[in-house]
């Protein structure tokens, strides 16, 4: 299976099963058009040859057809999908290795589009206490087997509400992981408004990566996200992130934002944040029900889709000015990245990564907390439902029909399972806008990979 | 003349024999938390 497109100057040939990419010219990829899906090694293609020398010189066109046939030979041009056996014999057999800890279900912020609830989780607004959080760690150590690498994100509603409660966790995961050989990582995801000094100092102490919550502008933060009584945050929060962002050495950090019907020319937005200095960015669709104002729909995905080009040619401009910065949706290592088995299953929610709630409940993401549907545990008394492990464990690229012919598949790995739940009640049914979205950031990120390579840019 | 430029190795077949240790870390800890994309993703044997 080959995906071929044409973006920013480039003729760009992705082999999916490989994960080989090509940048071709243009008798390369008419001749790609006239083969077609798939190549047989056996076939006559002498008719192909002879119409393109109608167009181009046939010393051209026969030098392509031998080099694609090059690269067939070495496994980088139509190869087969070898993969979907090891898709059949998907019997992983998970542990837990990552905790978004709720905090606090509460919230000093009254963001419009809140998928929280504002904090609450269709629950009642309520703090973590340390002991279940001690208990949440004791539960990850004990369900984690082997694995060493265990990652705890501290999440809300707004976890600095509850600061205290995140040091001690912290402290006893640090202890625990010293006497059961475990190397604790953890995250915190804040909106800002309670950063201080005395957060700065602990966070850069003691987490790996820390997520601020902003949207863009001044025009587009403060329209979505504001304080109870109204008053936007912007003001109050940027000057913060500057400092905790230059304090990281602009490194393990993202400065976070959501767009939404309401500012579907995010790529402003993301500019600005580089404008403001900031090197690591993250810019998401919003997720909401099409009865929202702010939802994104279906007559929403072309502007989308054309902003993330426009986004991605700004980001190359910016990186020709010798001023890069990143876009966690661009960031694609060609050359490395995670394993294919990793690629097929994706976030590991419900398996590897579960939530758990102030009171200790255990949920397959933060996404699913509050449906009652996918409680599967507590922390607390050690109960974990096998059956709800086993549903999301099974699910992998393999298991979703609409991945079958998705170029973007190992890049995505199949998308969010709540998004899919939410919008089609079936965790393998993939949310069709995201994966519209998604396919256009694999494509640009991929391009920009390519320009990057050919003009030796960072 | 040549019509192609290879940026990369077929990087997702090797991948396999690498195996999975599962010691990645879990894509939405880091600044998704919808959007899924793994791709940008470390591979803790290879950072070693």
């Amino acid at each position: 299976m080959i995906h071929k497109y044409k973006l920013m100057g480039l003729d760009i040939v992705l082999d999916v099963y490989s994960g080989a990419v090509h940048i071709v010219d243009d008798i390369f990829y008419d001749l790609l058009d006239k083969i077609g899906e798939s190549f047989d090694k056996d076939a006559d293609y002498s008719g192909i040859i002879a119409e393109l020398s109608q167009k181009y010189p046939e010393s051209d066109v026969k030098g392509s057809f031998n080099e694609l046939k090059k690269l067939v030979d070495d496994g980088q041009l139509y190869t087969d999908d070898f993969y979907a056996e090891i898709a059949a014999k998907w019997n992983k057999k998970s542990v837990v290795k990552a905790l978004c800890l709720h905090i606090a279900h509460d919230c000093n912020l009254r963001c419009k589009y809140c998928f929280a609830g504002t904090g609450e989780y269709q629950g009642h607004r309520g703090m973590m206490s340390a002991e279940v959080g001690k208990a949440a760690i004791d539960f990850v150590i004990k369900n984690s087997g082997t694995r060493r690498n265990i990652e705890i994100d501290y999440f809300g509603g707004e976890p600095l509400m509850n600061f205290g409660v995140v040091k001690e966790i912290t402290e006893y995961a640090k202890e625990q992981g010293e006497e059961h050989n475990k190397n604790f990582r953890f995250t915190l995801t804040t909106n800002g408004i309670l950063l201080n000094d005395e957060v700065k100092a602990y966070v850069n102490e003691n987490m790996s990566n820390i997520v601020l919550s902003l949207d863009g502008t001044k025009e587009t933060n403060d329209r979505m996200r504001y304080r109870v009584d109204g008053s936007g945050t912007y003001d109050a929060i940027v000057p913060k992130f500057i400092d905790i962002a230059e304090s990281r050495n602009q490194d393990n950090y993202y400065v976070r934002g959501t767009f939404t019907a309401e500012n579907l020319h995010f790529a402003d937005d993301v500019m600005h944040m580089a404008d403001l200095g900031f090197l690591q960015t993250s810019v998401e669709p919003v997720v909401a029900p099409e009865t929202e104002s702010y939802a994104l729909k279906e007559e929403h995905i072309d502007t989308v889709l054309a902003e993330y080009e426009k986004l991605a040619k700004l980001y190359i401009d910016r990186r020709r000015e010798g001023k890069p910065f990143n876009f966690f949706h661009f960031m694609i290592d060609l050359d490395q990245g995670p394993c294919v088995v990793k690629r097929l299953s994706g976030c590991g929610a419900g398996h590897e990564y579960i939530a758990v709630t102030p009171e200790g409940d255990i949920y397959p993401c933060h996404q699913f907390v509050g449906n009652k549907d996918f409680k599967m545990g507590s922390v607390m008394t050690g109960e974990f439902d096998e059956e709800i492990k086993s549903t999301f464990e099974k699910s992998n690229i393999y298991t979703k029909p609409e991945c079958s012919n998705c170029f973007a598949k190992f890049y995505c790995s199949g998308g969010c399972a709540a998004n899919a739940y939410n919008f089609n009640k079936d965790i393998n049914e993939p949310y069709k806008l995201a994966c519209e979205f998604e396919r256009k950031r694999v494509e640009c990120a991929i391009a920009i990979e390519a320009i990057k390579a050919m003009e030796g840019l960072e | 003349m040549t019509h192609v430029k290879t940026l990369n190795k077929a990087v997702l077949k090797d991948s396999v024999k690498r195996g999975a240790c599962g010691e990645c870390q879990t894509s939405c800890q880091s600044a998704c938390k919808t959007s899924c994309t793994v791709a940008n993703q470390k591979c803790e044997q290879l950072k070693k």
